[in-house]
């Protein structure tokens, strides 16, 4: 899990809201089965954009109230921050290409 | 030169996992390539009539399965395919990755896409309050009001899981009566958070940045903070179709009973086929995977037998 910061309501404002870089959330659950399919490709796209952008991702089992006011209520979804503010969302189970390519398309 | 397989499945759901299993106890050389992990069945919260389990959800039982396979010497890898190409002899598959593989004989089990209702406000609100996967979602909506649309299994489980967390459960369906199993339809029909309304069509999803209310056909809003679209999927067919394998009517490949399609070498097998009489269950997925995987074996023999 080296290069996925594990986000919780204290450090949300630190990690996300006053990054540098594009910073792009994960929001999942444990009892999420595409959440759970997903994760290991977002892990692979976190090495993929080293240097580029920041991957994060969010229990919202035990951090419901951060989830809640980002108006998450579909997991997984993946929101992508830039200067604290969101710039776009990816709702739903996506294979690593598609997510590579709307990351990209947000991002630029 | 691209890595040689025996053996290329595409789509790591039940039926391509199982045929992955089967071939790879047949010593055939396997790959299969998957763009989403353990398919739609990964989708189901509890799944009670998978033989020799009484429960179990979708995640853990194709966890199992994945592992299984590799256990039998199949490799796994996680992407989608771009094009399978006819060669002289055998076939080459490309991912979207640009990784090429070459095999001798392919197995699509490709299984089916999310049916969309296609009203306004539905894209909008994805993840707003439209949701597509209850066990991944119905937590959201506890002590709320939510929507499931459809009468088949899985709507009708979704509106079971559903009664746990939200404070009522409209299900809205198309035809007069449920469609789902017996012991499914049993427990919403009489339980005190659900309300069916049949006959009745969703035409509209409305809300103010989350979903807040929805517009049936007969005209009647109803205040709502979840609609769970569960009227089954649709196969996914392109690369089938680009191949030049014969579909049927509802877009399901053509099989013969040993999993064979029009092109010689390419199976199919799960969800997407005609076979099974069009009940698409993890155990019948399972079967149609086996039964492909033992044709194969013996056409090889037969092959070799001539060389």
């Amino acid at each position: 899990m080296g290069n996925v910061v594990n986000l919780t309501d204290q450090n949300f404002e630190k990690e996300v809201t006053k990054a540098d870089t594009p910073v792009i959330v994960d929001f999942w659950a444990e009892w999420c089965g595409p959440c759970k399919m997903m994760a290991p490709v977002f892990e692979e796209l976190a090495g993929d954009y080293k240097g580029k952008g920041k991957f994060a991702k969010l229990d919202t089992d035990k951090f419901p109230q951060v989830s809640g006011s980002h108006g998450v209520q579909g997991i997984p979804t993946l929101i992508v921050f830039k200067g604290g503010k969101e710039i776009g969302r990816i709702v739903g189970f996506a294979p690593k290409d598609q997510l590579k390519h709307k990351i990209d398309e947000i991002v630029s | 030169m691209a890595d040689k397989y025996d053996v290329i499945i595409i789509g790591g759901g039940p039926a391509g996992l199982s045929a992955g299993i089967y071939c790879g106890r047949f010593k055939l050389k396997t790959l299969v390539l998957d763009e989403k992990p353990g398919g739609t069945a990964t989708e189901a919260h509890n799944i009670e009539n998978y033989p020799g389990f009484e429960s179990i959800s979708g995640v853990d039982l194709m966890e199992r399965v994945r592992k299984h396979a590799e256990k039998e010497g199949v490799n796994i890898i996680r992407e989608s395919v771009f094009e399978i190409k006819k060669e002289k002899v055998g076939f080459i598959v490309k991912t979207d990755d640009a990784k090429e593989f070459a095999c001798d004989f392919v197995i699509i089990s490709t299984g089916n896409k999310r049916q969309k209702l296609g009203i306004p406000g539905e894209k909008e609100f994805n993840g707003k309050g439209v949701s597509y996967c209850a066990a991944c979602d119905a937590p959201f909506f506890k002590d709320k009001v939510v929507a499931v649309v459809g009468g088949g299994n899985a709507a009708v489980m979704a509106a079971v899981l559903l009664t746990n967390f939200a404070k009522k459960v409209y299900i809205i369906y198309r035809r007069d009566k449920l469609r789902a199993e017996a012991v499914w339809n049993e427990r919403v029909e009489n339980h005190k958070k659900v309300e069916i309304i049949y006959k009745a069509q969703v035409k509209e999803a409305k809300g103010e940045n989350v979903l807040k209310s929805i517009v049936l056909d007969n005209g009647k809003e109803i205040e709502t903070s979840g609609l769970f679209i569960e009227i089954g999927g649709l196969p996914s067919i392109d690369l089938a179709k680009s191949l030049g394998v014969k579909l049927d009517k509802d877009s399901k490949i053509i099989v013969t009973d040993t999993q064979r399609t029009n092109i010689k070498n390419v199976y199919g097998a799960g969800d997407i086929t005609t076979a099974s009489a069009g009940f698409m269950q993890i155990v019948t997925a399972m079967s149609e995977g086996s039964i492909a995987s033992w044709d194969i074996l013996k056409s090889k023999k037969r092959d070799a037998e001539y060389e």
